[in-house]
């Protein structure tokens, strides 16, 4: 009834993109929540008027294109400063910096949720700047950021589709690849959504559980 | 110092082989004479965005008074609309407004399927703003107009709706922006009369890659900022109290 042309190779072609899709995302969240985290709590210790170069940068990275930030990354190593990176790499460092510019936000948005007067008070019993923000921010600041940490990354999964154009094989490469092959657009694009949805379904359930119970205490 | 800044990138980038650093003079100019065709490209952006914001917003109000309704097959849709847009890549949404429905037998020009995927992508996360939007509403508000005589939908075109338009005002200005963005995937499906098309063209032609980008970054960039201004602009002009 049901006919395919769909090999036990293929399967294991297309397990490889979700693999690629899987690190690359892994490799540019982690770099990239680090980075935030350093951008939003200099963003927020600098105030609006002297970090507003900082905010510019990263400003761009949120207002252009991905794939055009993609595209010039590589045309900047590649055609500029003539190195020869593989897009892989040069995949991650762009992703990473996506990655940070929104995250330097959330950073920031969990820092302000935190009352000021709770950190008075810290300082006042203390605690040094460092030892206000281990205990009290941290503590207090994730429960704000968490959720949109979780729906960060997995945009950032989705986002990772992009890659292509800087000759990384991801998964939804590798499906368009075996379309061309087997002329099975429906069929191939079906499984390939599958697989997004099986990874981001469940996490963005449970960072809208985490939203819902973390909100009201 | 610049035989040792080759050693350190060698050894940063064992696989490296680095022939000339900086051996790169930018050309600008031509970029810049292509600016007319490239403004024109953007126009093309702006118009996919707009329709699909348009079309979005009408259909994430279906969608909402769906989840409203109470009918389970009706919620369903809805649900599974809204969860297949946010959590599958956008990129994945207009292939299979293109490839995907080609099975069917049904070809859409890549205008058409661009912004079938855009509008569909919308439309969710639309649903998702308004659900929060809806929470900021209480719940008796529906209920007043419910005894004062107004039938479910009466009420929700009435008195709920215009407030959960105005709550997610903002938050839709940010979906325009998103829109914009998304406008660039339409290259994928061979799309080449919006901004990002057209300078891939152009790149083909002329094979300033960075310099092409760079200024279609610089036009992508200012669209953005003057939808987020603007929209701040309007929001500060209509919803004074």
């Amino acid at each position: 009834m049901f006919d395919t042309a769909l090999s036990a190779n293929d399967l294991v072609f297309l397990a490889k993109g979700a693999g690629i899709t899987i690190l690359v995302t892994a490799i540019s969240v982690v770099i990239g929540t680090l980075l935030g985290i350093l951008f939003g709590v200099i963003r927020v210790q600098l105030g609006p008027v002297l970090a507003a170069p900082l905010t510019f940068f990263l400003d761009i990275f949120r207002s252009v294109p991905l794939l055009i930030q993609l595209v010039l990354g590589n045309a900047f190593v590649g055609m500029v400063l003539q190195l020869q990176i593989s897009g892989f790499t040069v995949a991650c460092i762009v992703l990473s910096l996506y990655t940070s510019a929104y995250c330097a936000e959330i950073v920031r948005g969990g820092i302000d949720a935190v009352p000021e007067i709770t950190r008075r008070a810290a300082r006042s019993l203390g605690l040094t700047w460092g030892q206000d923000m281990r205990y009290i921010v941290l503590p207090l600041a994730t429960r704000v950021a968490l959720p949109s940490w979780i729906g960060l990354a997995l945009g950032v999964m989705k986002d990772s589709a992009l890659v292509y154009v800087v000759q990384v094989t991801e998964l939804l490469k590798s499906t368009q690849i075996l379309i061309t092959r087997l002329q099975e657009p429906l069929f191939l694009l079906l499984i390939c959504g599958a697989f997004y949805f099986i990874i981001s379904f469940p996490l963005a359930r449970f960072g809208g559980y985490l939203e819902k119970r973390w909100s009201n205490d | 110092m610049a035989a040792r800044i080759t050693r350190a990138a060698f050894l940063l980038f064992p696989k490296g082989r680095i022939t000339q650093m900086f051996d790169y003079t930018f050309q600008w100019k031509q970029a810049l004479n292509r600016l007319p065709q490239m403004l024109d490209g953007a126009m093309v952006t702006m118009e996919i965005a707009i329709l699909s914001m348009g079309l979005g917003i009408l259909l994430a109000i279906l969608l909402t008074v769906m989840r409203l309704s109470g009918s389970r097959p009706l919620m369903a849709f809805a649900t599974t609309w809204v969860e297949i847009a946010r959590n599958t890549p956008a990129l994945f949404q207009i292939y299979m407004a293109h490839f995907g429905v080609a099975s069917f037998g049904i070809h859409f020009s890549p205008f058409v399927s661009l912004l079938i995927g855009i509008t569909f992508n919308n439309a969710g996360y639309l649903t998702e703003n308004f659900r929060g939007a809806l929470k900021a509403i209480p719940d008796t508000q529906g209920r007043a107009g419910r005894s004062l005589g107004l039938t479910q939908l009466q009420a929700f075109r009435h008195i709920i709706m215009p407030q959960m338009l105005r709550i997610s005002f903002l938050p839709m200005t940010n979906q325009m922006v998103w829109a914009i963005l998304m406008t660039s995937l339409g290259v994928t499906v061979g799309m080449n009369s919006d901004l990002y098309g057209v300078t891939q063209d152009l790149n083909a032609l002329t094979f300033r890659t960075f310099e092409l980008f760079a200024l279609a970054g610089v036009i992508f960039y200012l669209i953005t900022k003057a939808i987020t201004f603007g929209g701040r602009l309007i929001a500060a002009r209509l919803f004074r109290y």
